[in-house]
């Protein structure tokens, strides 16, 4: 090649050189300068690493624990959504004692059916059903299996919401007169008949046979993990006669499970059931109520708002250590600005704006965030699938979630880049090419 | 090499460089020490001049003044007929960007990049693009005799080499001015005068104007014209004469004996 050093381009005029490009806009150096970036820290990769790494924790911490926070919370909304609307729950027992001890369910039953019809009675509620639960094991053929056993009333299924998909359910007729017959959940129906047809199939339970005439529908976890699934609904009338033994609590159930017809009519309806239950039971004004009565929409609510505050809170530790790792980044860009001192008089000195070193070396922050961040998405993700298998539900990453975490990073690299670069900026050029 | 009829600049032009009573003073622990006091001059386009004097004689100052690095504290400095003083920092950027190529005693050159990436980086805040970088930066490589050189990194490359590439940096955006700071100080006599031998080359047939800032008699000799500095004043200014050259000598060991 001819080499010339006559330029590419008509000289300008030094008025024009000085002038014209006096305030030159930095864009044009945005592709150059995020090249040096990639340059100057894949040049000492060990160290980016490093650097990296609180923002590849905190990020992938972040990405987690949302992804639980959203599963628990999916979970926990399914589970509201299938305890059916509008439920209350009365319990046997006094809430609270004189002592402030909860008595707990294996106190004395003090409900009884009678109270069920009476709450059945009153306006706005659509059905009560009296039910008492045991844990049984439960006979077919040469296979057991512990299952959980619900003994009610017809009205338990219109309460529940839950109608057999196969067979049917028992009447009130059958449950009068105490015939030996169940309805199963699909886990119970796995377990003792396998992929059979469990219908005119017998059950034992506590020794007592029983003929399966309905299957329920699958309903999937509850809440905590419950398999609802896994149960069997006997008639209470037989089960308090021969399941539990009779005697001295044939009339008495743990619970009364009463459907609502609205939500608005749920709180006048506690309080009528409250009411009716004090005067039924005899109670004076000075005495205790010998039952409790508990809203589940409310108590999944509750639970809804408790695992969202426990996800914020791991949010939160995520966010702090997405804190501490933008604090790494300052602490590495300024240990890199010092140790580049003199490669920032050399680019002072062939013309580098404050502005092109300002953009250096924020671009190098902003690139250690956003390539730490990304790395903390995909381990964060993989984390993520991993804790689906040992979790009882699904974790749920959110696209927003690593929108945010994008844009969070980005914000931090500014953020905690701005400081080493403005003073990589500040530097006089003279002083950076003496040392 | 061809040089445009329109690039060639008249002996008597206008000058490039006009320095007024310059004054700088440095604030100091002892308090305000006078680095330079009152220097006035001109250079016409096309010189090859040796600004002279030992350490503490306020060179390094001037050199700063006239590289556009550093503001006067009093007087004033025309860079082809413009007042730097009343330039804003982003002016004097882009000043040192189109119009001065610096050429420094210990190259200077950044370790990461390869040659042709040095030479092409005052080319990035010029805002050329890539490709034009890059053709621009082999071309300079090639006529300082490097063309087979483009792609070594400065570690690669012995100190007469890596202030060919600093040459070629400096004339990456083809600069009014070419301003060396003990270029051949690094160097052995050989390399240097190779060194020197470019430099006059670049004055002799590309019309560069070339400021070498120096205390080696040796370099002096080869420019046409010598500006002694001692004590921040203008204590000699004319052709280099061997007794110009002596004094200087003498001066550098008198100013580095306290």
């Amino acid at each position: 090649m001819n080499a010339p050093l006559a330029p590419p381009r008509t000289r300008p005029g030094p008025r024009a050189t000085a002038t014209a490009r006096a305030t030159p806009g930095i864009a044009p150096l945005l592709g150059p300068m995020l090249a040096e970036a990639v340059a100057a820290l894949s040049a000492n990769r060990l160290r980016s690493g490093l650097t990296m790494l609180g923002m590849v924790i905190g990020v992938a911490a972040v990405i987690l624990m949302l992804a639980i926070g959203n599963g628990v919370q999916g979970q926990v909304e399914r589970s509201i959504s299938a305890l059916g609307s509008n439920l209350l729950i009365v319990n046997s027992g006094a809430a609270r004692s004189g002592g402030g001890f909860s008595q707990g369910a294996g106190s004395r039953p003090t409900l009884t059916l009678d109270d069920a019809e009476a709450i059945a009675r009153l306006p706005d509620v659509l059905a009560a059903a009296p039910t008492s639960s045991f844990a049984a094991q439960v006979v077919a053929g040469p296979t057991n299996w512990l299952t959980q056993v619900t003994t009610t009333t017809p009205a338990w299924f219109i309460v529940q919401s839950w109608f057999p998909e196969e067979g049917r359910a028992f009447s009130a007729m059958e449950e009068r007169q105490a015939a030996r017959v169940a309805v199963i959940g699909q886990t119970t129906a796995r377990e003792l008949f396998g992929a059979s047809d469990p219908i005119g199939e017998q059950i034992r339970v506590r020794g007592v046979s029983f003929t399966v005439i309905g299957l329920l529908p699958e309903r999937g976890q509850g809440i905590g993990g419950v398999d609802r699934d896994d149960v069997v609904v006997l008639p209470l009338t037989a089960s308090l006669r021969l399941v539990q033994g009779g005697g001295a609590f044939r009339r008495f159930v743990r619970s009364i499970s009463v459907a609502v017809t609205t939500p608005e009519a749920m709180a006048p309806t506690e309080a009528a059931i409250t009411d009716l239950l004090r005067r039924r039971h005899g109670l004076s004004p000075r005495d205790e109520n010998d039952f409790s009565i508990t809203n589940l929409t409310a108590v999944g609510q509750t639970f809804q708002e408790t695992t969202g505050a426990i996800s914020l809170l791991l949010g939160a530790i995520g966010g702090i250590s997405l804190v501490v790792g933008g604090i790494g980044i300052m602490n590495i860009m300024l240990v890199s600005v010092t140790e580049r001192t003199r490669e920032i008089g050399i680019r002072m000195a062939l013309g580098a704006p404050r502005a092109a070193v300002r953009l250096q070396f924020l671009l190098e922050a902003l690139m250690l965030s956003i390539v730490g961040c990304a790395a903390g998405v995909l381990i964060g993700t993989g984390l993520a699938v991993l804790a689906s298998r040992f979790l009882p539900f699904p974790t749920i990453i959110s696209p927003a979630s690593v929108v945010a975490a994008f844009a969070i990073s980005a914000a931090i690299g500014i953020f905690f880049g701005w400081y080493p670069a403005t003073r990589a900026a500040r530097l006089s050029p003279i002083e950076a090419l003496r040392s | 090499m061809p040089v445009p009829p329109e690039d060639r600049p008249p002996e008597d032009g206008p000058p490039l460089l006009a320095l007024e009573g310059i004054v700088k003073d440095y604030a100091s622990e002892a308090g305000s020490f006078r680095a330079l006091d009152g220097v006035s001059m001109t250079v016409r386009p096309g010189e090859l001049l040796a600004i002279m004097g030992p350490s503490g004689s306020g060179k390094s100052t001037l050199m700063n003044i006239i590289g556009a690095l550093d503001t006067p504290t009093a007087g004033r400095f025309l860079f082809d007929g413009e007042d730097t003083s009343t330039m804003s920092e982003a002016a004097l950027a882009a000043l040192r960007n189109r119009a001065i190529g610096f050429v420094f005693q210990q190259f200077n050159l950044l370790p990461r990049l390869s040659a042709r990436d040095n030479v092409a980086l005052p080319l990035v805040y010029a805002g050329l693009s890539r490709r034009e970088r890059l053709a621009r930066a082999d071309t300079l490589l090639a006529r300082v005799g490097l063309a087979d050189k483009t792609g070594a990194r400065p570690s690669q490359l012995s100190g007469g080499q890596q202030q060919r590439v600093a040459i070629a940096r400096a004339l990456a955006v083809d600069p009014r001015l070419l301003l060396a700071d003990e270029p051949t100080g690094a160097l052995d006599t050989r390399t240097g005068a190779e060194i020197l031998a470019l430099f006059k080359a670049l004055n002799r047939e590309a019309r560069v104007t070339v400021i070498l800032v120096t205390h080696d008699p040796g370099v002096a000799a080869a420019t046409d014209r010598v500006v002694r500095i001692q004590d921040g004043r203008v204590t000699f200014d004319g052709p280099p004469t061997p007794e110009a050259l002596a004094g200087g000598v003498g001066h550098l060991y008198e100013g580095a004996a306290p």
